[in-house]
């Protein structure tokens, strides 16, 4: 676990960050996670048909990298896209969620986390 | 041929106890180890289980907050750039907690609320009551989802450890035992061979001091017929001990022949 991380956690508290459709992410600003840093960098991403796919792996890199941040809100149809970096990832901290979105409900056969719960349990 | 792994050691007594040592708490260590591995696993489909059921309910937790949301923007309009923009500052936190499972530190995940929220004032203009239902529904959701990322953070901290406590425990039981136990029976057909070779050593020795002691007799008798000697038995066993002697050569405390010494 990076030392960075764990600091955060355990002093004033770590952010939780949010990829998700602009629905989402007002719903989960208006609750209050969000938070812009001194370099104007945000927890959270907006995500539209405009949007690129490197634009999102590239929130998804650097918010997978920060050590302020515990946990990553991602749309299921956000986490199709990226999905290759989605499999690979193993870091406990920050942890990714999948969530619904408005347009897509929940699909328990296509989340990561899942799908390496069933590969294990099948080896056990 | 290399043929059997086994530790190289010289061959002794105490080289074996300290083996046989060895091996007893290999054996102990991997059934400690066996069991560790065992509670984790039970706990880790526990774990499992919940967070197949919370996700189905986060699932229905989300619907319901988007819901709202509609139903906030209907009433109120369109807030989201509003609210984009005033996300200064984070209430709504994470902290992390420690719990110990079978010698495993996991991290458990705490909400953890830093100040008022921003948006209490939101949405006083229209539809108020609407953008508060919405603002609490996320809240809720929020906390929800929280609980699912500590327990999948736990999981996969479990599946770490367990991976790395069964490879252990199999490391164990198929390379360091077997490699002990080689040792300990090099070290006992070592030590059997060389007690089979003193014994050995012994009888041909023992053997030969018969023949010797025999040949002498042999001798021993032959001379005293010549002497003249016709029943031994008569014969003290001083005397037949010293007519042995003499024919042989003498011991230390024959004096039959030593002439006084005058100074």
């Amino acid at each position: 676990m990076s030392g960075g991380a764990t600091a955060a956690l355990k002093g004033h508290g770590a952010l939780i960050s949010v990829i998700g459709d602009e629905t989402t992410v007002t719903g989960f600003l208006l609750a209050g996670i969000g938070e812009k840093n001194a370099k104007m960098e945000s927890n959270f991403l907006i995500v539209d048909n405009k949007t690129t796919v490197s634009t999102i792996e590239d929130a998804f890199k650097s918010f997978s990298t920060r050590d302020d941040i515990a946990v990553i809100l991602i749309n299921q149809f956000i986490a199709e896209e990226i999905r290759h970096l989605l499999d690979n990832y193993t870091k406990p901290i920050p942890t990714v969620l999948e969530i619904p979105s408005k347009d897509h409900p929940y699909d328990s056969a296509k989340d990561s986390i899942l799908k390496r719960a069933k590969t294990m349990f099948s080896a056990e | 041929m290399s043929g059997k792994d086994k530790l190289d050691i010289f061959p002794t007594r105490m080289a074996l106890t300290v083996m046989k040592a060895r091996l007893k708490g290999a054996q102990k260590g991997h059934s400690l180890l066996k069991k560790k591995a065992d509670a984790l696993t039970m706990r880790f489909r526990q774990i499992l289980g919940k967070i197949v059921e919370i996700k189905e309910l986060m699932g229905e937790v989300m619907k319901e907050a988007a819901f709202s949301l509609a139903e906030a923007s209907f009433v109120a309009g369109d807030f989201s750039p509003m609210v984009v923009e005033n996300a200064q500052k984070a209430q709504l936190r994470v902290r992390a907690g420690k719990d110990n499972v079978a010698g495993v530190v996991l991290p458990v995940f705490e909400h953890f609320v830093d100040g008022n929220n921003h948006f209490e004032l939101a949405g006083l203009g229209r539809g108020g009551r609407q953008v508060k239902g919405c603002r609490e529904k996320y809240t809720k959701a929020v906390e929800l989802l929280i609980e699912l990322a500590s327990l999948q953070t736990s999981f996969l901290t479990l599946d770490e450890v367990i991976k790395m406590t069964n490879r252990r425990v199999n490391a164990i039981e198929h390379v360091i035992i077997p490699r002990i136990e080689n040792t300990v029976a090099y070290i006992n057909s070592e030590l059997d061979e060389r007690d089979r070779e003193e014994f050995f050593r012994l009888k041909k020795i023992q053997a030969k001091k018969k023949k010797l002691n025999a040949e002498r007799e042999e001798m021993a008798m032959a001379r005293l017929a010549e002497l003249g000697v016709s029943d031994f038995g008569e014969l003290q066993d001083r005397e037949r001990a010293s007519a042995a002697a003499a024919v042989t050569g003498g011991g230390l405390n024959d004096d039959a022949d030593d002439q006084d010494l005058l100074f």
